[in-house]
């Protein structure tokens, strides 16, 4: 079943006198727990699809089906309301509330859904734990490593249990090794049945996924199934 | 309702990080707050102790109460000249005027005297002097802490006996026992025979009964001045209030007959009651409302624009976090929310402070025998003036910020 569906949409943006067309014409179809890399050059476009099947931003043309809706109609509170509910984002610079501790920042998904305080706290701590930070709940994102951020990331990311995870280059920021721990996070998440969509720079990063889109100038160049899945931490799987 | 809440403790602690991060610039952006809602504060209490003090004044002086003078005391018509040609008022026309009128519930002359009253070591200087008789007490509300108003008796026989209104008596005698001893009023003895209560109504001065005392009329002619000098006050209670218009046209009508007016002649008296004291007193009040008001609208609107400012800052930094809010399911109202309800909070911590300058301010006043209280409905203004005027400034850079595009907000650095 497609829980993605993306007719010929483009983003045309107007600098100055001209026209940058950040996505030209790109038709997706994206299945209920797939694992996808969306991959490209710098500038090719890859953040702009991102946003758009994020609900962050809206097409300039062409239809985005999301679920059986027609995302590309809504007004700014129905977007809101879809990301709330049914899309965790993962961002290469993590994007936690600063000021705020690990808990409250996984809480406030919840709190934009009204969910009661000791059901939105119990859920949170669940999905802390999830991602290995039991013991870091307190900690404020400064007092936290690297991977810890992007692991708070992914549990506010997942907290809402949304039909889909977006997460642009969420290993750009990380080394090697913790950014094969946030692999296997993923691999985890996916097998759980969520969906995960996924923009990288690195080869082996895309490969742990199932299938590689890769984006030209606005245009899908190809779209593939990778053949040779990697499992994180070295074992190759199939 | 909770989630509000919880946003609300969340922008709370965000901005008071933020304030504490910019000391100077929060507390001249409240100070505007602060003094406006300290001046409103204490402009409305100072108000209510000029009117709980005027109603107590006519609690205690009777409110049905005519008072024919040959000054109007309130009437700005008549020039002042006139008023001064008339023939006094005397002792004859009192009785004459006692005799003919048949509606009022009591009538009694006054004819004042400002004299120092001594007992030992101890004076209180300039004290309304009231001579009248022993039908006064029955033209007031007034009551005794101690002893009673002189008798028919010692009334009639112009006896040297003395009331003395409280602010007097806890001056002479700040130990009690004043009743039976002798004071000295302009070098004369006097038997002290009753002390009055408390009336507390300090807006009226020297013509508050705590500052007053009272003696038989006679004295005031006998020591004091000559009789066919000055003019006669006829102090007349009427039995209820329905009643007093009809005991004022009687009054007029005998005036005129003892005053010996032609019907083509203007009244030569006035015939004064307390409603003049009260629109003079409204006056006062509207120029203490006009001041207050002015300083109050110009320090908010000051603060407003401190308030309003130093949230643009905010919005402008925190652009990221909106965009991080947006992302992740906030919607327009909940960020609108968020920032109007962190300029309110701002607002009422200047509220709050410029409250307790005023309830300090109150103090102060208080030692100047102004005795006014900050209340329950001082608080309630402080506060809803500060949540509104936080409310209004905060809206324009909250709406701001709950128009940010998700996108640019959260690539801004
Ligand atoms: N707000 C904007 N106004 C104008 N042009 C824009 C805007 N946002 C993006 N673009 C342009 O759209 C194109 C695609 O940008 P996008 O951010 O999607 O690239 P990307 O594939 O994510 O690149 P990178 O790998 O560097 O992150 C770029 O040429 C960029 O300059
Ligand atoms: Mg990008």
């Amino acid at each position: 079943m497609n829980i993605i569906n993306i007719e010929h949409i483009a983003k045309i943006y107007q600098v100055g006198t001209e026209e940058v067309h950040a996505l030209a014409d790109v038709s997706i179809r994206i299945d209920k727990n797939e694992y996808v890399a969306i991959m490209g050059p710098s500038g090719s476009g890859k953040s702009t699809l991102m946003n758009i099947l994020g609900c962050l931003d809206t097409p300039t043309k062409g239809l985005y089906d999301f679920k059986g809706q027609n995302v590309s109609q809504m007004n700014d509170n129905e977007l809101a309301s879809i990301r709330n509910r049914e899309i965790g984002f993962v961002f290469q610079t993590f994007n936690l509330l600063a000021r705020s501790d690990a808990l409250h920042n996984v809480e406030l998904p919840l709190i934009y859904a009204g969910v009661p305080t000791a059901e939105r706290r119990e859920r949170a701590q669940a999905a802390l734990e999830n991602v290995g930070l039991a013991d870091r709940m307190r900690h404020k994102p400064n007092e936290l490593s690297g991977g810890q951020r992007q692991r708070v990331a992914v549990a506010r990311a997942l907290v809402t249990n949304p039909a889909i995870i977006l997460a642009d280059e969420p290993t750009g920021n990380l080394d090697t090794k913790t950014g094969e721990d946030i692999m296997a996070l993923f691999q985890e998440i996916n097998s759980s049945g969520n969906t995960i969509i996924l923009v990288t720079h690195e080869e082996y990063i895309a490969e742990h996924a199932e299938r590689i889109i890769r984006l030209r100038d606005g245009l899908i160049e190809k779209d593939e199934v990778v053949k040779e899945r990697l499992v994180p931490n070295g074992n190759k799987h199939f | 309702m909770k989630n509000f809440l919880f946003e609300v403790k969340e922008g709370l602690i965000i901005s008071l990080k933020a304030i504490r991060a910019n000391k100077a610039r929060s507390v001249l952006t409240t100070l505007g707050i602060i003094i406006g809602v300290a001046s409103v504060v204490l402009m409305s209490t100072a108000i209510k102790g000029i009117n709980q003090s005027f109603q107590k004044g006519v609690a205690s002086l009777g409110s049905d109460n005519l008072y024919i003078d040959k000054w109007a005391w309130f009437n700005n018509d008549i020039p002042w000249w006139e008023m001064r040609n008339r023939k006094d008022i005397t002792m004859e026309d009192y009785k004459k005027y006692k005799e003919l009128a048949k509606l009022p519930l009591a009538i009694a002359p006054r004819v004042n005297a400002f004299r120092t009253i001594k007992y030992e070591d101890k004076s209180v200087q300039s004290i309304a002097m009231t001579g009248t008789d022993h039908n006064y007490i029955n033209t007031t509300n007034l009551t005794f802490s101690e002893g009673r108003f002189f008798t028919e008796f010692e009334s009639k026989g112009g006896r040297a006996v003395v009331v003395l209104g409280s602010e007097i008596a806890k001056k002479l005698f700040p130990f009690g026992g004043a009743i039976g001893e002798f004071v000295k009023i302009g070098g004369y003895k006097f038997k002290v025979v009753g002390v009055l209560k408390e009336q507390g109504s300090w807006v009226m001065g020297s013509w508050n009964p705590d500052n007053q005392a009272y003696f038989p009329f006679q004295n005031v002619f006998k020591y004091f001045r000559s009789r066919h000098r000055g003019s006669v006050t006829i102090e007349v209670r009427a039995p209820n209030s329905q009643m007093v218009e009809a005991v004022k046209e009687e009054a007029i009508s005998i005036m005129r007959r003892i005053r010996g007016l032609k019907y083509n002649e203007k009244d030569d008296f006035a015939i004064n009651q307390q409603e003049g004291l009260l629109s003079n007193i409204n006056k006062t009040v509207g120029v203490i409302q006009i001041a207050g008001l002015l300083i109050t609208g110009l320090a908010l609107f000051v603060g407003a624009i401190g308030i309003m400012n130093i949230m643009f800052v905010s919005v402008k930094e925190r652009t990221k976090e909106i965009g991080i809010r947006k992302a992740i399911g906030a919607k327009r109202r909940t960020i609108l929310g968020q920032f109007i309800s962190e300029a309110a909070i701002i607002c009422l911590i200047g509220g709050l402070i410029g409250l307790g300058v005023a309830i300090i301010g109150s103090m102060i006043i208080a030692q100047f025998d102004f005795p006014v209280t900050v209340d329950a409905d001082a608080v309630i203004l402080a506060v809803s003036i500060s949540l509104i005027t936080g409310v209004l400034s905060g809206f324009a850079p909250a709406y701001t910020a709950s128009k940010l595009d998700p996108v640019d907000a959260l690539r801004y650095e």
